[in-house]
């Protein structure tokens, strides 16, 4: 388990702010920062890993205390069991993608691990490629996998596939779901994307100018479990348009464009850029092969 | 013609420059990562012999390191090091004065990583000193080479504090810039040519090459 108590100054772009967090996290679970920029989310997570230091506070875990102003511990960045995927991958430029996870190894550590997470991240073929020359995604991969070399407790992922396309993101997310799993992992992230967080998380917590204001089981977070829907699509809300009587409100799915018609009290409570869940159950939807 | 003015300007500035290399590093590594309130101060202090004239730093080292007052008399006696007058004395003046030229290049380039860089190798329980050694300093070679070009380039053409504290004594301290003024007053314009046409030609291939290499050219050339 992984409990914090912190507290921090921050100087954010609206000016001073205080961080004043409390928050518990189980073993094992995958859990989201929810909020908009500046609410605390990287500070949170800086400060967890070491490499930012909190005014006053305590962080725990398990049985290790990491940060206890009272007794003036402090263990530094090196010393805590964290793996770090960085928002720009942060990724060694005069490394190949081999040596940046070789870098990664701790003194006397089985090189095997190396082979086994190239393999996991399909980065056999890119092994000997400089950062440089991958893609966004790629580089998503290397970073990582090179998160995951020195066998961290904890995962931090600070909006790491906020830079992608959405069919890598998909991929990533499925991707992010299966190291979590295999390495029995404790993760951390931070995102902002609806449909991520649902599919990810187990818990999510919403901290808005540094506090804590909303947590919850992801589904339940965002209400998703009031319709017992036979299917259900998360989108954003692209166009409201009156016709007549009603209004049809057109909301970007994954690639496509789904058109809805909505009664006028619905449709007062949208705006374009919102994101919605599209559910339906009074019909059979029919599946066809393309 | 004689070459050893030209052979003492190259040997002081190849040991300057290994000197200031070493002792840069953390200069540069420490001003470009610390928020501390002295920053400033040390920043102005190694950026001070830009702006100084020449003079008076050989003026102070000089009478700092005569014998005659009490610090240079206490090197004298004890370690029995003379400062003035001598190639060591000329070699601790010049790596003062270019100290500039080599911190500021690598904190520039130290300053210009991203510092996830430096965060990410901490997270992996990596040192300080191995975050440097490995990730920072090979990332910024263009800079390390600037530096290291520019106080070559520097010592190869100091003056004033050489002549202040080294004099003019051949084979000892006297360097090509100052054979070049002593032939000139001496009407000896041959010797006096020789001199600036070697020197002229060594600092504009010698920087040629860094912006040759900084520039990518010939990474270009090899594709």
């Amino acid at each position: 388990m992984i409990s914090l108590n912190l507290k921090k100054k921050l100087k954010s772009a609206g000016g001073q702010m205080v961080l004043d967090l409390k928050l518990t996290i189980e073993k094992g679970q995958f859990v989201t920062l929810f909020g908009e920029s500046g609410a605390g989310k990287t500070s949170t997570l800086r400060m967890l890993s070491g490499l930012l230091k909190p005014d006053s506070g305590l962080i725990e875990v398990g049985e290790t205390t990491w940060f206890n102003s009272d007794e003036n511990i402090d263990l530094k960045p090196q010393q805590r069991k964290v793996g770090y995927v960085f928002q720009d991958y942060a990724l060694f430029p005069n490394m190949s993608v081999r040596q940046n996870l070789e870098y990664a190894l701790h003194k006397g550590q089985d090189k095997a691990i190396i082979g086994e997470l190239l393999q996991f991240a399909e980065l056999n073929e890119l092994e000997q490629r400089k950062p440089e020359t991958l893609s966004g995604g790629q580089k998503q991969r290397v970073a990582l996998a090179r998160a995951l070399v020195q066998r961290p407790e904890i995962l931090i992922l600070d909006e790491p596939l906020s830079a992608l396309d959405l069919k890598m993101r998909i991929k990533l997310q499925e991707y992010l779901l299966q190291v979590h799993r295999k390495y029995k992992l404790t993760t951390i992230l931070v995102s902002h994307d609806i449909g991520e967080i649902v599919k990810l998380s187990d818990k999510v917590f919403e901290l808005h100018k540094g506090r804590v204001i909303k947590k919850g089981a992801a589904a339940d977070f965002f209400g998703l479990n009031k319709t017992s829907a036979k299917f259900r699509f998360s989108g954003e809300v692209l166009k409201i348009q009156k016709e007549d009587v009603i209004y049809i409100v057109s909301v970007l799915i994954g690639n496509d464009i789904v058109r809805v018609v909505s009664d006028p009290i619905e449709a007062a409570q949208l705006k374009v850029g919102d994101q919605v869940l599209v559910a339906s159950k009074a019909f059979n939807p029919i599946i066809q092969k393309l | 013609m004689d070459w050893q003015p030209l052979a003492l300007t190259f040997k002081l500035a190849l040991v300057t420059t290994a000197i200031l290399f070493v002792i840069s590093i953390p200069i540069a590594s420490w001003l470009s990562s610390t928020k501390s309130k002295l920053r400033p101060v040390l920043e102005t202090l190694v950026s001070m012999p830009l702006v100084l004239p020449p003079t008076v730093l050989g003026f102070y080292m000089l009478v700092a390191f005569s014998p005659e007052n009490a610090f240079g008399g206490w090197l004298n006696e004890w370690l029995g090091i003379k400062l003035i007058f001598s190639f060591g004395g000329l070699v601790l003046a010049s790596v003062i004065y270019s100290l500039p030229f080599m911190v500021q290049p690598i904190q520039a380039g130290l300053s210009s990583l991203p510092p996830t860089l430096k965060e990410a190798s901490y997270t992996m329980g990596k040192s300080k000193m191995k975050t440097l050694l490995k990730i920072l300093l090979p990332n910024i070679r263009p800079s390390l080479l600037t530096g290291i070009v520019l106080s070559f380039a520097h010592t190869v053409g100091e003056f004033g504090v050489v002549l202040m504290i080294g004099g003019n004594m051949p084979g000892r301290t006297k360097v090509a810039s100052i054979a070049i003024y002593d032939e000139v007053e001496a009407l000896n314009y041959t010797a006096a040519n020789n001199y600036s046409l070697i020197l002229f030609f060594i600092t504009f291939i010698i920087l040629l090459l860094v912006y040759l290499i900084n520039g990518g050219y010939f990474k270009r050339f090899a594709q």
